[in-house]
């Protein structure tokens, strides 16, 4: 391995032909992929393999077949690796008895700070999360909310590099959720991987920088969703093009061979044309012409926007609308 | 000294989002605190051994723990105050040789036995059951040091329980019925070693029996049913031939009380094994044990779905 290729593996989480198996039931399968810091966002149905990846890479599970690795280091060097990694899972479970500042700094001492340090890191941690006010409290007696943030605090209290957060969003209410998603961005703007398990889409699309859509314990898509939309040929991209003359719009557009479907959309103070390409590039260069050259007199162009390469739609397209994700 | 905790309590925010300087990247100067391996260890254990207490004395799974550490006593203390001219109670080494039977099949055999049972089953099998085993497994903690840390708080707790019941039970088996011959016995004759040994054998079962209970416990999804058929075989070592009778843990106990007591007419006669050999052969057990239960641990996954 070159020493570029092995200083890229140190910064990045890589996936190489990793397989679960439960049995023989399948959990995820061939799994080859590279995460580099940032947000990325793993979306799929229920039982599509999402935590069993996230177990995967804090080494809660043991890959069936393949290797992964964790900015260089594996689940068998937990001395090193744990340092580096902060897993917030769906469990929500909690050790007997501990209020939120003893649950959060306790297991800091596994981490060899001493009981001040500990101290000091969990309550900054709960001050991340908005908890303070609670942390003296017994954790049995929280919300969900409030024991989504403290698990959530207890990932982070020890610094991680490497956030994996399973669904850290449920339970929240609207604000919080709004503060964690800057939390999160804040976390990857400071050069931190965060792995981030989530349903609700247009919330992962706001925050990500790539996603990971996996379907049956396979990665079906993944990248930023721009580029996921543009790598899907079997599905034409969806463009709405607002203007006063949309008929003549689309016997100009239909000059080149790109557009493959127009209609025209007429309504009481407005009309448009709704066409499908499988160029969007060469669509819009040919539209610009158009618009340039004056070919269509009066055209009265007001906006041009796709419809169709949002996340909700990606998903749609590839793993089916209706399914629970 | 490390400052990097506390530069993050002074820059204390109320908000998720507010906290202005950079959180994440500066952990490696939070961890230049850590310390050389040992050390690291030592605080490790340490750790685990609070997480632990708290877990076993305070939690509602400790009330079993209570209950059967207070029913020798509870016993004991319903003859203690049984009048003088109701029962005669004989002579001080009637005495002892009573409390040694007393010993023998309450304490060591049911009490310190299901004790260590619930105690060291639960060190991992609980926190499965809880579904938090796997904050432990998210910290850098190598397993080896775990099981040890686990092991050495199950033997913490077991030998605070099972220790202080013990001297209890001596107390209150000899001093309400012999006070002035039980204090003398202890200053000027054998007592207080009598006494030492009971401790010692209490203390060496809890190390027995605990490291067994830790395996059957890693080993066995439904750890009941062996640690019943345990529970036979250690009652039933009387009858065992003398090879037979070494494996197990009652054998070396028995070997180590102060005042030895027969099996009835049944017993398989078989030299006691002195001290010296079977208390390092205890300790060398209990090594083996660690490294088997380091071994199954270090190849775990978290599937609390399935237990």
């Amino acid at each position: 391995m070159s020493q570029t290729l092995a200083a890229n593996s140190d910064r990045m989480i890589v996936f190489d032909d990793v397989s679960k198996f439960y049995g023989d039931i399948l959990g995820v399968n061939r799994i080859s992929m590279s995460l580099a810091p940032g947000i990325t966002s793993l979306v799929g149905p229920n039982g599509s393999g999402k935590t069993t990846l996230m177990n995967l890479l804090s080494g809660l599970l043991r890959p069936t077949r393949g290797r992964l690795s964790v900015l260089g280091m594996n689940a068998d060097q937990p001395e090193q690796l744990f340092r580096k990694v902060g897993y917030c899972s769906q469990f929500d479970s909690f050790p007997a008895g501990m209020t939120g500042i003893r649950f959060t700094s306790a297991y800091l001492g596994l981490h060899g700070f001493d009981r001040r340090t500990a101290h000091e890191l969990a309550w900054t941690a709960l001050e991340r999360t908005g908890l303070t006010e609670a942390a003296k409290r017994r954790v049995a007696g929280y919300s969900k909310g409030m024991r989504q943030r403290v698990r959530l605090a207890q990932a982070i209290a020890h610094q991680p590099t490497v956030l994996v957060l399973d669904e850290p969003l449920n339970g929240l209410d609207p604000l919080a959720r709004a503060e964690a998603m800057e939390l999160f961005r804040a976390l990857a703007r400071d050069g931190s991987h965060l792995i981030i398990s989530s349903h609700i889409l247009h919330e992962v699309e706001a925050m990500s920088d790539r996603v990971v859509l996996m379907n049956n314990g396979y990665v079906v898509a993944e990248g930023g969703t721009q580029g996921v939309r543009e790598e899907m040929p079997d599905r034409p991209l969806q463009i709405l093009v607002r203007c006063r003359r949309p008929a003549a719009l689309a016997a100009a557009l239909f000059t080149g061979e790109h557009v493959t479907e127009a209609r025209v959309i007429e309504a009481d103070n407005t009309s448009g044309l709704l066409l499908r390409t499988n160029d969007s590039e060469a669509f819009y260069l040919l539209l610009n012409k158009i618009v340039a050259e004056g070919r269509i007199a009066d055209l009265g162009l007001e906006g041009v926007a796709p419809v169709d390469d949002d996340l909700q739609h990606v998903y749609d397209y590839l793993i089916g609308a209706g399914r629970s994700h | 000294m490390d400052t990097t905790g506390e530069s993050h309590a002074t820059t204390a925010t109320t908000t998720i989002v507010s906290r202005p300087e950079k959180f994440v990247g500066n952990n490696e100067s939070a961890h230049t605190a850590r310390r050389s391996s040992w050390n690291l260890w030592a605080t490790q254990i340490a750790s685990i051994l609070r997480l632990e207490a708290t877990r076993n004395f305070l939690s509602s799974r400790s009330m079993l723990i209570y209950l059967l550490a207070a029913m020798p006593l509870l016993l004991l203390l319903m003859i203690a105050i049984i009048p003088p001219n109701v029962r005669d109670w004989g002579s001080l080494a009637d005495t002892k040789n009573a409390f040694a039977v007393f010993y023998e099949a309450l304490i060591l055999r049911t009490v310190i036995f299901f004790g260590c049972a619930w105690i060291f089953m639960n060190l991992i099998r609980g926190e499965v059951v809880d579904r938090s085993l796997h904050y432990y497994f998210l910290a850098p903690v190598r397993r080896e040091i775990f099981i040890v840390g686990k092991y050495l708080a199950g033997v913490l707790v077991s030998t605070s329980f099972f220790v202080t019941m013990t001297l209890f039970a001596i107390l209150l088996a000899h001093l309400p019925h012999h006070a002035t011959a039980s204090l003398n016995d202890f200053t000027n004759g054998n007592g207080a070693a009598q006494m030492f040994a009971y401790l010692g054998t209490t203390l060496l079962a809890c190390i027995g029996y605990g490291a067994v209970f830790l395996l059957i416990g890693l080993y066995f999804r439904n750890p009941v049913i062996p640690a019943l058929l345990l529970y036979g075989w250690e009652w039933l070592n009387f009858l065992l031939p003398p090879v037979l009778k070494k494996i197990s843990v009652i054998h070396y106990m028995h070997s180590l009380v102060p005042v030895p007591v027969g099996a009835g007419p049944f017993e398989v006669l078989a030299a006691p094994t002195p001290a010296y050999i079977s208390i390092p052969g205890l300790l060398i057990f209990v090594g083996v044990v660690l490294y088997l239960a380091a071994r199954r641990t270090r190849r775990m996954e978290i599937l609390y779905g399935g237990e």
